[in-house]
């Protein structure tokens, strides 16, 4: 499968172009399971940028990638969990490393948030759309994230407000924004629907 | 927006470099800015007022006063022999507030500068900066002689502030300096364009990103030989002469142009040519190799002309 095409839209949300490899250059890499499929296609198109590739898995096994071998391979159950490995990646790192992520916009979000954080300008963040296309979204109320949204509008998990998907993104924090439905006409919800590429 | 100021202090550095203090005359806070930024003095001589930019020296916190280091060009246009032949403690002088275009990208985890020569002036506002909001960087020095390092009587000493003396066989190796800095590093360079190019090539085979590889060269003009030039709205005909930028003709002409750093680098001035007969000598940091040779477009505050008619846009 491949990255996945978004529908064109505001200049704030985040775009995708999918990995390239730069080479045997000290790499870090990170995907989920539909994102593994996008180091396995990288690797097929250049065996040796998994040379000096350090890969966080982040919900699925070792075994989706045995050749050829990354330099090492971190697992973590989820996102919490590989927030500190993928931080001290990033904090050990050299100038010239490269940054490749795969998987769920989530996931891109979130890692680019922590990068970002870390000075790596955004522009030199490698990444590519696969699997489901659920958000994580901040409620601009509460500020509590809401993981895997799927429709629109969707009640916020913290709060319970009935919130639109927005395209708004916020680099610093890796999450859409989330605003109220019903602020003005309490009860008035338009339909639901299941959010679209 | 101007600032009368005065001349408090006068201070030789090196038998070139000179540094002078401003104030407001009546004690007045003058407006704060960031590390990197410049001002423009005018130096006016006769009935033509030459401005040069000069990167302030002083604390960016401290309204008190702003500082400047000018380097004695002795083959320049004179600017820089204005500000060390004429002007003495107790002088009035007019000044642009200040503005920046070499701003520190704060949301890097460590910087590292690299000044060579005069260009380590923009580095000693930024340091202060920097120690003010703790932020790690490292800073190298890079002069031939002691005796031409006018920097060193501005630098405190700290383990993180390296002088590299040439003559003294300390040479400095940007690749050293480069390799290994950790992730989210990003290089300040100012100084000779050659210094400039050899960061930039350095950084890039070491794999940094552009966006972490900053730089500023803006240079006083060049004099050069005089020539004429056209303005098409007027058909006004203006002599530019060998010690004064186009810039400065221009302005002695009330042709009004925009500018901010009078030295190639903020791309401000830049102005359409109508018609060219002949060469455009591009001194300008601003325009890229194929704009320069398309002769349609010309930055009046570095670039002269070499030929028979040059009419400009305006
Ligand atoms: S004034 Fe800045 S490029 Fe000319």
């Amino acid at each position: 499968m491949p990255n996945t095409e978004f529908t064109p839209s505001i200049p704030s949300r985040p775009t995708y172009t999918g990995l390239v490899s730069q080479g045997a250059a000290p790499a870090i890499m990170v995907a989920d399971e539909a994102g593994a499929g996008a180091l396995i296609d990288l690797a097929a198109s250049d065996a040796s940028v998994m040379d000096h590739a350090h890969v966080v898995l982040i919900g699925c096994g070792v075994d989706v990638l045995r050749t050829p071998a990354p330099a090492a391979v971190h697992e973590a159950p989820d996102f919490e969990a590989a927030t500190p490995v993928i931080t001290q990646l990033l904090g050990e790192a050299r100038m010239g490393t490269q940054l490749y992520l795969a998987g769920s916009e989530g996931l891109i979000g979130h890692v680019s948030a922590i990068a970002f954080a870390q000075g790596l300008p955004l522009d030199v963040i490698q990444s590519e759309h696969r699997g489901p296309i659920a958000r994580r979204m901040q409620c601009v109320h509460c500020k509590g994230i809401t993981e895997d949204v799927t429709t629109d509008p969707f009640t916020c998990s913290h709060c319970g407000l009935t919130l639109f998907v927005r395209d708004h993104f916020s680099r610093r924090l890796g999450v859409f924004q989330g605003v109220c439905v019903d602020a003005e006409t309490p009860g008035v919800v338009p339909e639901t629907v299941e959010i679209r590429p | 927006m101007k600032l009368a100021l005065k001349v408090t202090e006068v201070e030789t550095l090196s038998p070139l470099v000179k540094r002078f203090r401003f104030e407001d005359p009546t004690g007045a806070e003058l407006p704060v800015f960031s590390g990197g930024a410049h001002i423009t003095v005018e130096m006016p001589e006769g009935d033509i007022i030459r401005r040069n930019s000069y990167s302030l020296i002083s604390d960016p916190y401290d309204g008190s006063a702003y500082e400047i280091a000018v380097r004695r060009e002795d083959q320049g246009r004179g600017g820089s022999l204005y500000m060390h032949t004429k002007v003495s403690e107790g002088d009035e002088i007019t000044v642009s507030t200040p503005s920046n275009l070499f701003q520190l990208d704060l949301r890097a985890r460590k910087h590292v500068l690299i000044g060579g020569g005069i260009g380590i002036t923009p580095f000693l506002s930024q340091l202060k900066q920097l120690d003010m909001e703790q932020k790690p960087y490292e800073l190298h020095y890079a002069a031939r002689t002691r005796d031409e390092a006018a920097g060193l009587k501005l630098l405190p000493e700290a383990a993180h502030i390296h002088v590299h003396i040439s003559d003294e066989g300390a040479r400095m190796d940007i690749g050293a300096i480069l390799d290994g800095q950790p992730l989210g590093t990003h290089v300040y360079t100012c100084g000779p364009e050659g210094l400039i190019e050899a960061v930039a090539d350095q950084a890039a085979r070491l794999n940094w990103p552009e966006t972490a590889v900053h730089s500023e060269a803006f240079t006083a003009p060049p004099p050069g030989e005089p020539f004429d030039v056209v303005v098409k709205s007027t058909g006004q005909s203006i002599t530019v002469k060998a010690d004064q930028s186009l810039l400065e003709a221009l302005e002695e002409a009330k042709v009004k142009v925009e500018y901010s750093c009078r030295g190639g680098a903020c791309g401000r001035c830049q102005t359409k040519v109508t018609t060219c007969d002949g060469r455009i000598l591009h001194n300008d940091h601003w325009l890229s190799e194929d704009e320069r040779g398309a002769q349609q477009d010309i930055m009046p505050c570095m670039s002269r002309f070499k030929g028979t008619r040059l009419e400009l846009d305006l």
